[in-house]
């Protein structure tokens, strides 16, 4: 039954803990296992962001890892949020996908309510408190990180932020990345970015950044070009928010070889 | 010992009718009619924030008329509860006769209740693409909570019947979206003039939202004054 003074909240974790707590994930209980209990348990790797001229762009690769195996190929890293913002996230993926889907559904949530968006500082305020929320994960080993990117109308630019485990938040002035790959990835952005680069210039990055994390780093996932999984690219700018469609990214990744192999 | 005075439940019932009526009298009006694409709801609202038609959920929303803190209350449960259930299953699960139930239960109580007043509002839960059979519908719950189901046009507010009446002869299926909110816009002027002074409407004076079942995940769309004023231009 609705009850009058839930009506002034606006944030649909509180909402969720008190109606039905069982969908809220009760991560302490983790504490009781033993450290040697078998943890082969899904795990995403490698997402990064970069931004352009008129905007950000945010990709990740595909692959998701049990342990030594190869647990998924198609796996989504990246999420759209609202219409200028998208998040990605690595580490375990059952955790991760609930963050992404919680925070999704609380800046909607927000937007209803409110009738007018939650501004992308707020979204990167609240998305702290969510990854605060897994810290018991973390004390468990199992960590869950997201990178949030989304373009400011105010400020006229696309904004990168990243997180640390404890919920720290820190704006990223031109490119990010993590997963076990993210090393690789980053040292590439590093040598390839540029000041206003336009899109097409930072999409042949964001595809040779990922490249080199397959490359160097056996969790992260390399174009498959047998069953036509290719990683996810999604475009952010002041026009609001798209992905790459797969035939671009082939493309992207075809040229990218063809120059590696000429040299 | 006094004995209490005895009351009948007809005429409890009918006191209280009468009481939504005399508030509900006053309460602008919100057509929603179904056009090409899906649901056009139009009020006559001036006011640039504080909005009678709103988004729920994808598929779903609401327009409601009567007293503001009530309705807005029942706004803000609506997307709680929508919510909730979506994240719980699956967002096309949330439907628009469950948030009808919803409402029609909540309300129904308040009416019922002896020691507090019924809610002055009428409400309609509209949605697109719900139901193989239809590609919308409307769902107009009064007072009491009593409630029922629309597929080409209904009305909340005080001069319904009127208003009905007026859509009865000029409403036409399958209008595209600058003749729909032409003809609400018209039935509109048509209520409201008076003889000796002809009524404009502006796009100034009008709130103007749709259930567009053509467009993403999200089927609402509220129109800015500019956008109003273009499609209105388009229709003249």
């Amino acid at each position: 039954m609705l009850k009058p003074h839930d009506y002034a909240t606006t944030d649909f974790l509180q909402i969720l803990k008190s109606r039905c707590p069982e969908h809220v994930s009760d991560w302490n209980q983790l504490n009781g296992l033993q450290q040697d209990y078998p943890r082969n348990f899904l795990e995403g790797t490698t997402v990064l962001a970069l931004v352009f001229d008129e905007g950000v762009i945010i990709a990740g690769d595909r692959q998701a890892t049990e342990g030594y195996q190869v647990g998924e190929r198609r796996i989504q890293k990246v999420f759209k949020i609202d219409r200028y913002t998208a998040i990605a996230v690595a580490g375990v993926a059952g955790p991760c996908f609930e963050t992404a889907k919680l925070f999704q559904v609380q800046v909607e949530f927000y937007e209803k309510v409110e009738g007018t968006p939650l501004s992308l500082e707020g979204q990167a305020n609240y998305l702290s408190s969510l990854v605060r929320a897994n810290l018991s994960l973390v004390m468990q080993g199992l960590i869950v990180l997201p990178i949030f990117a989304g373009y400011d109308l105010k400020q006229q630019k696309g904004r990168i932020f990243k997180y640390d485990v404890l919920g720290g938040r820190y704006e990223e002035d031109a490119y990010y990345s993590i997963g076990s790959g993210g090393k690789d990835a980053r040292s590439t952005l590093k040598k390839l970015f540029r000041t206003e680069m336009s899109q097409q210039a930072a999409l042949k990055s964001i595809v040779e950044a990922l490249w080199d994390a397959a490359d160097e780093d056996i969790a992260t996932g390399g174009p498959d070009l047998i069953r036509k999984i290719f990683p996810t690219l999604t475009v952010i700018t002041k026009d609001g928010i798209s992905d790459v469609p797969d035939e671009t990214v082939a493309e992207l990744f075809h040229e990218l070889v063809t120059r590696l192999e000429h040299g | 010992m006094s004995t209490p005075y005895y009351v009948s439940p007809e005429q409890i019932w009918e006191d209280k009718k009468v009481f939504v009526d005399r508030g509900i009298e006053q309460a602008k009006e919100v057509i929603v009619l179904a056009y090409r694409d899906g649901l056009l709801m139009v009020a006559e609202n001036p006011r640039r924030t504080l909005f009678k038609i709103s988004e729920i959920y994808d598929r779903i929303a609401l327009a409601s008329t009567g007293r503001v803190s009530e309705y807005e209350a029942l706004r803000v449960a609506g997307i709680r509860e929508a919510e909730v259930k979506g994240y719980t299953y699956y967002r096309e699960d949330v439907t628009g006769k469950w948030l009808t139930n919803i409402y029609s239960q909540h309300i129904s109580a308040i009416a019922q209740g002896w020691d507090v007043k019924p809610l002055e509002i009428e409400l309609l839960v509209c949605e697109v693409n719900g139901s193989p059979n239809t590609h919308s519908q409307i769902y107009k719950i009064s007072f009491d909570g009593t409630y029922e189901e629309r597929n080409q046009f209904a009305i909340i507010g005080g001069r319904a019947e009127a208003i009905t009446e007026i859509l009865n002869e000029t409403y036409k299926e399958e209008l595209e979206l600058k003749d729909a909110l032409q003809l609400a816009a018209k039935t509109f002027e048509s209520i409201e003039s008076k003889e000796a002074e002809p009524y404009q409407i502006t796009p100034e004076t009008i709130e103007v939202s749709c259930l567009d079942s053509t467009i993403g995940r999200r089927k609402f769309r509220r129109f800015s004054v500019d956008e109003i004023a273009e499609i209105y231009n388009h229709a003249s």
